[in-house]
């Protein structure tokens, strides 16, 4: 069964493969990945915020108390270079690609222009094939227009796709008036993909000790619908690549997203649960039903049902909601 | 041969051939010579090659005697090997160093040399450290500025190989070691040639070898022991020539000549001045000014002292001298004469007899001592020699620098004359630590040393304080060498770094007319003028000053660089001082940046970056009218509260005026009068907590956790509140047992650090805004008058009655009075706490030995110190001895007062039919286990005390000089864990085995803090420290299971932000406990690389516990005389991984970004750590008791070590 697809003008053999997680942070998962027959693999964002911060964090501690008091002029040894902020992820994508056969997308993590642009640049110099720009941004001030967020999404992506030459995706959340308005913006803009979406950590509330929790969720299954909805709408309404990601925990949901117009889909709950082999299970179940269903190839169900393919096309759309209160009958 | 320039200080510059000519060292830091083990450890780090290409080894000891014996193992095997050390450490050396040249062994000590501690500590340079090893048989060879002692370093190194006579090479501590200096680098190919191999072969051929064994060491008798000693008298008699000849082939390659003894200055002087070290720099200069001026005045430059050469120093001195006025820079009371002086009389007398001088007549010799710890030596106190020397009756033994009121041994001087050449650009800075004006100055001078051809020259002058430390930095730049070794004292550019040092610093003394003067503040060049006091005002249009000014935090702010102001200052300083052209020096600025910030990331680069291109916009001109000076007056920089006395010495060097303070102003043996703390209002916070009653559920934390006692808990009658101040706040009293009563938590506004600790461990939120807690940071500035007001009311409220406080609840027992307060230590201090806490609950019978170290700084430093008394006048009586005896000391307190009890016990019973049976017997089987049968005995003693004073006879008399002893004393060491882990460990151990009632309080910091982080055994498991640059391989010493296995000793382990009441009930535990307590209490420190002063501290000792990275545990003999487990484990299972608690500290996370996979090995061997240490002591705590009380033993005798076993 032919499972390959192209996903950011990148041929790859299955699509599946593992998001921007802490799992791909080490070499080692990364080659299981490889062995597991990922198509290609997503490194772990990099925060614009971990860059700043952490240069900025490391020169102040280590400078702290320093050249105040006579008998201790510093605390530490003064060693020549230190790995900050991109060093690692740097290297890591030279390994990655040296060790590797696998396409590696590396990702951005900012909400800002500016910054890691340069950072871009070195991303690619290290040889990553794609990046995946994830703008993480929660506005919160009232005076703030929708169409300015829009608009610094869009700014953020110009801004990096000026610095490099690599095809560049965009992971976003569904929290715009329209969601395919800002999806042909991005399009227009250069996006040669977009993953769709972005799952924000949610805080919740510490009833004992009155504080904010910042806990993370992993994703359950029922995730997987919002983005299913929109790379259905999405598909066929813009030329850039679609990615599935959230919720995607077994080779039905896997095929359901593809089904739906997704290129790829990308999976981390279910790897952080089971490991990264565990892409191998979901690759064979999914060759398992494509055979029993006769299939001839991954490319003959990709956006089958999509929108503009299904059977039912309101059923993606608002209505699809009255409907269902309207239907529903107790027992 | 290119000449090669480096700009460095004297450590590196030593350390820097050091390094290259040897293959091991063998190091113990202490100040100021830590920094030359530093760079070698360093370099050895980068792997940067010896001479002969390989990585030489630095092993860090236990102590200074430790670094002395490896070393002399490493010789007697072969390696070439040398040390650094200075003052206390070199005195331990000593023993080693006797055998070391007995043995005619080729090594060199480098010392920076430090005043040895005697009334007083002192970091200090003056040589009464090298003075104690002249005896020791080693070559004593000084070097005088830093060009100096980088030359000598070499000279040693090749006298030592050749002659076979061990160096002692030194120079000044401070003056040399840390002056900043352009200098001509002493290159490879120099050392190459200087280094004969055929000498290390000789050597190497002389190591201890199995393959041709020879016995050296041997024991020997009266009868040969004599005859074998002189043996070595053909190597010291040739020791001066082989020294003398490797000063002139360093010549021939560098250009640079120098003699055993130099003479400068007029070939037909008369009076002439004999001196070693960094003071015969500033006697040149004096020297061939007053020449210059037509004087015949001459400098005799002692560089070998030892062995000395008495026919070269003859034969250095001009024939018509007729006085030699000999400076020694160490005292020796009670000799005929310093060292020096004596050795210089015997010369003389010895060169006249063997016919080496051309002297006409005997010149007259005169001694005197200068520069003791650092004291400035200027071109005026060498005129006043010379002045001296020329009188019509000269002083002998005098001294000069200081005004000796007493003894009247002083000169006078003319501090104001001055010969500072006009060539020479001068400046001073006055910096606070955190904002990096020291850095930015030294980089300022590499800039001008490395960048063109002129000179330069930076010393820095550091603060004792540790929380908002002033520096002054002095800097000159010039087209010649710099001979000064001493402050600027006439400044063409005086820069203010920090505004509120205008009410502190006459900063325009210094400030020559129409010197340049540059404020940073926020107020602009309009507004500026009527907020300066008025003495600036004054002190501006009288010295026609060039007045700037810039507000240098909005520039630092803009440019992200939060408070950091030590770019943008530096830049101004360029663009005004003309020391390069402007263009010029902004590019070398920019260039110094990347590449000093360069391994910190591009971020910091860019910043910094920033924040030079801004700085020119922003810095403007202030025209300074002739008038009106409309500024307000200074306030009095030490508390008019304080007592006359104490005012006019302690609030005098607290002023800054302590150099003008006579030798009448102390007292003879270093004693001082405690509670001065309080006088300093240092106003360091910019922010302080604000209580708030409602929210308050009056736990106690807040006041528990403040290292500096500025925050405490009051309970008292409501009567209390008559005539309260408006602002005061108070709340009813939540403890059942104190209902009726109010209670306040006070800040002391003026006292307060503003380190947030108090509120990160605050546990009360308000519920309607939990973001507020029950205590908030507020601002100062509008708090400070109306909080300074109800600080004094809530001290004048009456302490509650101890009596009545439950002080095993934390929350009762904190409203104690603290007799610790206003300590200097850094913002969020992780010790002082403990401290606090111990004198909460025994400050008022309690005698503290305290080992060397950050608490011997902040405890004792002067001016003042933050042990203090409670209402009756009683607190903690404090002593520092050294740093290696502390545990030795206190064991002393303890047997002193149990010989005077037993004393006073004994002659109670024998005054019965005198004193009454009821009272003796009250006395002698008083119960004083609580506070209440403490405060019994204390009225019983006072009674006795009364009747004692109208009996006759000699025994009332004694007893009334011992009757004190009768009441309970409390008796500690407190010490980090350099003293209890590494060098006082034997001490320490030897103490905890004698049975004695001593408690032991380490506070383990796990590094070596005062000495800027060291390594230490208590260390854990991949923390980056000095001389662990690569993560600390070795896991860390388990102190409290050794302690525990004499099975005599109470132990605790401790983490007071991790469980505050745990640390409360060990305390009391363990000060109840009638045998050695040893208390190991986590320490957090600036050196975790952790942001002390936001209040983290308490958080990180959580996740210490957390982890299973720190335990909690006691270990209670008593129990097991009573039949159970003697072990408490008191920490829950981890929680977390030890690396959540390990990535949150910068001194582990550090190794991350410097060997990532190093770290991973580190990390996982530190979680294994954790859980097999937790696996044994559960283990250890799991067993159950026998369940009967064990047999008595009887008591634990002190042992007794023979002197010879």
């Amino acid at each position: 069964m032919d499972l390959s697809t192209t996903y950011l003008g990148l041929p790859l053999r299955c699509p599946l493969m593992p998001s921007a997680s802490p799992l791909t942070r080490e070499l080692d998962e990364i080659k299981r990945a490889e062995d597991a027959g990922a198509g290609a693999v997503v490194l772990p964002s990099v925060f614009e915020e971990q860059l700043r911060h952490e240069n900025a964090e490391l020169d102040a501690m280590l400078e702290k108390g320093a050249e105040s008091y006579a008998e201790a002029l510093n605390y530490f040894p003064q060693l020549g270079e230190y790995r900050v902020g991109p060093d690692d992820y740097l290297e890591l994508i030279q390994q990655a690609k040296a060790t590797t056969r696998l396409p590696i997308i590396a990702s951005l993590n900012g909400t800002s222009v500016g910054g890691w642009t340069g950072f871009a640049r070195q991303l690619q110099q290290a040889g990553a094939d794609a990046l995946e720009l994830n703008i993480y941004y929660i506005p919160t001030d009232p005076e703030l227009p929708g169409a300015a967020v829009e608009q610094t999404y869009v700014d953020i992506l110009r801004s990096v796709k000026t610095a490099v030459t690599l095809p560049v995706s965009v992971k976003l959340g569904p929290y715009f008036s329209n969601m395919a308005h800002m999806a042909r913006q991005l399009e227009q803009a250069g996006a040669d993909g977009l993953v769709l979406f972005n799952r924000f950590y949610q805080p919740d509330i510490d009833l004992e000790n009155l504080e904010v929790e910042h806990s993370i969720l992993l994703s359950t299954p029922q995730a997987r619908r919002l983005p299913l909805r929109w790379i259905a709408i999405l598909y066929g309404r813009v030329r850039c690549s679609l990615a599935a990601t959230s919720g995607i925990h077994t080779a039905y949901d896997a095929l359901k997203m593809l089904m739906a117009g997704a290129d790829v889909t990308m999976l981390c709950s279910v790897l952080l649960r089971k490991g990264m082999a565990h892409l191998a299970v979901i690759e064979q179940e999914m060759k398992r039903w494509l055979e029993e269903h006769e299939y001839e190839s991954l490319a003959q169900l990709k956006g089958s049902m999509s929108q503009s393919k299904c059977p039912d096309p309101a059923a993606f759309e608002r209505a699809q909601y009255m409907r269902i209160i309207s239907t529903w009958k107790p027992a | 041969m290119n000449k090669v320039f480096a700009t460095l200080d004297g450590n590196e510059a030593v350390a820097y051939v050091a390094y290259r000519c040897n293959e091991v060292m063998a190091i113990y830091p202490i100040t100021p010579s830590s920094n030359m083990g530093e760079w070698c450890d360093q370099w050895a780090a980068e792997g940067v090659r010896n001479l002969w290409g390989t990585v030489p080894t630095v092993v860090e000891m236990q102590s200074e005697a430790g670094a002395a014996g490896a070393l002399h193992g490493a010789l007697q095997t072969g390696a070439l090997t040398c040390t650094f050390t200075a003052a206390q450490g070199l005195l331990l050396k000593i023993p080693s160093m006797f055998k070391i040249a007995g043995e005619l062994t080729p090594t060199v000590f480098h010392i920076s040399a430090r005043t040895l501690a005697t009334h007083a500590l002192s970091i200090f340079g003056d040589h009464s450290d090298v003075m104690h090893a002249r005896t020791t048989g080693f070559a004593l060879l000084s070097s005088g500025s830093v060009q100096e002692a980088m030359d000598f370093a070499l000279i040693a190194q090749a006298a030592t190989l050749e002659s076979r006579v061990p160096f002692l090479h030194f120079f000044d501590g401070f003056r040399t070691s840390h002056e900043v200096s352009k200098i001509e680098l002493v290159t490879e190919e120099i050392m190459r040639q200087m280094i004969d191999e055929e000498w290390v072969l000789a050597h190497r051929r002389r190591a201890l070898n199995p393959d041709r064994p020879v016995l050296r060491g041997t024991a020997q008798n009266p009868d040969v022991f004599f005859q074998a000693r002189e043996r070595c008298n053909p190597f010291y008699l040739a020791c001066p020539d082989l020294t003398q000849k490797a000063m002139d082939r360093f010549a021939t390659l560098t250009g640079r000549q120098y003699r055993l003894f130099e003479y400068v200055g007029a070939p037909d002087a008369t009076h002439v001045v004999v001196l070693m070290g960094s003071g015969a720099e500033t006697a040149e200069a004096t020297v061939q000014y007053l020449n210059d001026e037509g004087g015949k005045f001459g400098l005799l430059k002692v560089r070998l002292y030892r062995p000395f050469d008495v026919r070269r120093f003859c034969q250095a001195l001009p024939p018509t001298v007729r006085t030699l006025s000999v400076l020694d820079r160490t005292k020796e009371p009670g000799s005929l004469g310093e060292p020096l002086y004596l050795d210089v009389v015997a010369a003389v007398d010895e060169g006249l007899e063997q016919g080496w001088t051309a002297f006409s007549t005997r010149p007259r010799i005169l001694g005197g001592r200068y520069g003791l710890s650092s004291k400035e030596f200027s071109p005026p106190m060498v005129k006043a020699v010379f002045d001296n020397a020329a009188s019509t009756r000269p002083r002998n033994h005098f001294t000069v620098g200081i005004e000796d009121d007493v003894t009247h041994a002083s000169l006078a001087y003319d501090p104001d004359w001055s010969i500072e050449p006009v060539s020479v650009t001068r400046a001073q800075f006055y910096g606070l630590g955190s904002d990096g004006t020291v850095g930015a100055n030294k980089n300022s001078i590499k800039i001008i040393g490395e960048g063109t051809p002129h000179y330069a020259q930076g010393y820095f002058v550091y603060d004792s304080k540790k929380a908002g430390a002033v520096t002054v930095s002095h800097l000159r730049f010039g087209p010649d060498p710099i001979p000064s070794s001493y402050l600027v004292t006439r400044a063409n550019f005086v820069a203010c770094h920090q505004p509120v040092f205008l009410e502190r610093y006459d900063m325009l003394k210094p400030l020559v007319p129409g010197g340049t003067f540059l404020l940073n503040t926020p107020y602009g060049p309009e507004e500026i003028w009527s907020r300066l006091p008025r003495p600036v005002q004054e002190g501006l249009v009288r010295k026609r000053a060039r007045f700037y000014v810039i507000d240098a935090v909005k520039v630092a702010r803009e440019a992200g660089m939060g408070g950091r102001i030590n770019t943008i200052m530096q830049t101004c300083f360029f663009a005004l001082s003309g020391v390069l052209p402007r263009e010029q020096a902004i590019e070398k600025i920019k260039s110094t940046i990347r590449k000093t910030y360069g391994k910190k990331g591009e971020e910091v680069v860019q910043k910094n970056l920033a924040a030079v291109d801004r700085t020119l916009a922003n810095l403007h001109e202030v025209p300074v009218p002739e008038q009106p000076f409309n500024g307000s007056e200074l306030p009095a920089p030490f508390s008019e509260k304080a007592p006359p006395e104490i005012r006019a010495t302690l609030g005098r060097i607290y002023a800054g005026e302590g150099e003008q303070l006579p030798v009448s102003a102390f007292s003879p043996d270093g004693t001082f009068p405690t509670a001065t703390a309080q006088y300093e209002k240092r106003n360091l916070a910019l922010e302080i907590p604000v209580w708030d009653p409602q929210t308050c559920i009056q736990c106690g934390k807040c006041a528990a956790i403040c290292p500096h006692a500025s925050i405490r808990a009051k309970v008292y009658e409501p009567a209390a509140l008559v005539g309260a101040p408006e602002t005061f706040k108070s709340a009813d009293a939540r403890a059942p047992e104190w209902k009726g009563l109010r209670y306040t938590i006070q800040v002391a506004p003026e006292d307060c650090t503003g380190c947030v600790l108090c509120v990160d461990v605050c546990p009360a939120k308000n519920k309607r805004e939990p973001r507020l807690k029950a205590i908030n940071m507020q601002p100062q500035a509008p708090l400070r008058a109306a909080e300074r007001v109800n600080w004094d009311f809530f001290l004048a409220i009456p302490d509650f009655d101890r009596r009545k406080i439950k002080v095993t609840q934390l929350r009762q027992q904190q409203v104690m009075r603290p007799l610790f307060e206003f300590s200097g230590a850094c913002a969020g201090c992780g010790e002082t706490p403990y401290i606090k806490m111990i004198t909460q609950l025994f400050g008022d019978r309690m005698i503290i030995g305290n080992a060397t170290g950050c608490s011997s700084i902040y405890g004792g430093n002067l001016p003042t110190t933050p042990y203090c008394v409670d209402h009756h006048g009683r607190g903690p009586a404090w002593n520092n001895s050294l740093f290696e005896d502390t545990a030795e000391f206190v064991l002393g307190f303890r047997v002193s007062l149990d010989k005077q009890a037993e004393f006073a016990r004994e002659l109670a019973q024998r005054l019965v039919p005198q004193l009454g049976d009821d009272l003796v017997t009250a006395l002698l089987h008083a119960d004083q286990r609580d506070e209440a049968g403490i405060y019994e005995q204390r009225e019983r003693v006072a009674a006795l005390k009364a009747k004692l004073a109208s009996l006759p006879g000699p025994e009332a008399r004694m007893l009334l000089g011992v009757a004190d002893a009768l009441v309970r004393r409390s008796v500690w060491g407190f010490g980090g864990d350099g003293w209890a882990y590494d060098i006082g460990y034997g001490g320490l151990d030897h103490v905890l085995a004698s049975g004695r009632d001593v408690n032991l309080l380490v506070m383990d910091t796990e590094v070596y803090s005062n000495t800027g982080g060291q390594a230490s055994k208590a260390t854990p498991r991949g923390a980056v420290a000095k001389f662990a640059a690569a993560g600390k391989p070795a896991r860390k010493k388990d102190l409290g299971l050794i302690a525990m296995s004499y099975g005599t000793v109470y132990v605790a382990s401790l983490a007071m932000g991790a469980k505050d009441e745990h640390t409360l009930r060990a305390l009391l535990e363990a000060e109840s406990y009638p045998g050695p307590s040893l208390i190991i209490a986590y320490s957090h420190c600036i050196a975790h690389g952790i942001d002390l002063d936001r209040g983290v501290g308490a958080r990180h000792q959580k996740l210490a516990v957390d982890s299973g990275q720190w335990l909690l545990y006691r270990y209670d003999p008593r129990r097991a005389d009573a039949g159970e487990n003697p072990l408490q484990l008191d920490s829950p299972p981890a929680r977390l991984k030890v690396s959540e608690y390990l990535l949150a500290e910068n001194r582990f996370k550090m190794l991350t970004k410097t060997r990532p996979e190093d770290a991973r090995r580190l990390i996982e061997a530190a979680q294994y750590d954790a859980e097999t240490r937790w696996q044994l002591y559960t283990y250890l705590a799991a067993r159950k008791g026998s369940g009967t009380p064990a047999p008595a033993a009887g008591p634990v005798a002190a042992a007794v070590t023979p002197e010879s076993a």
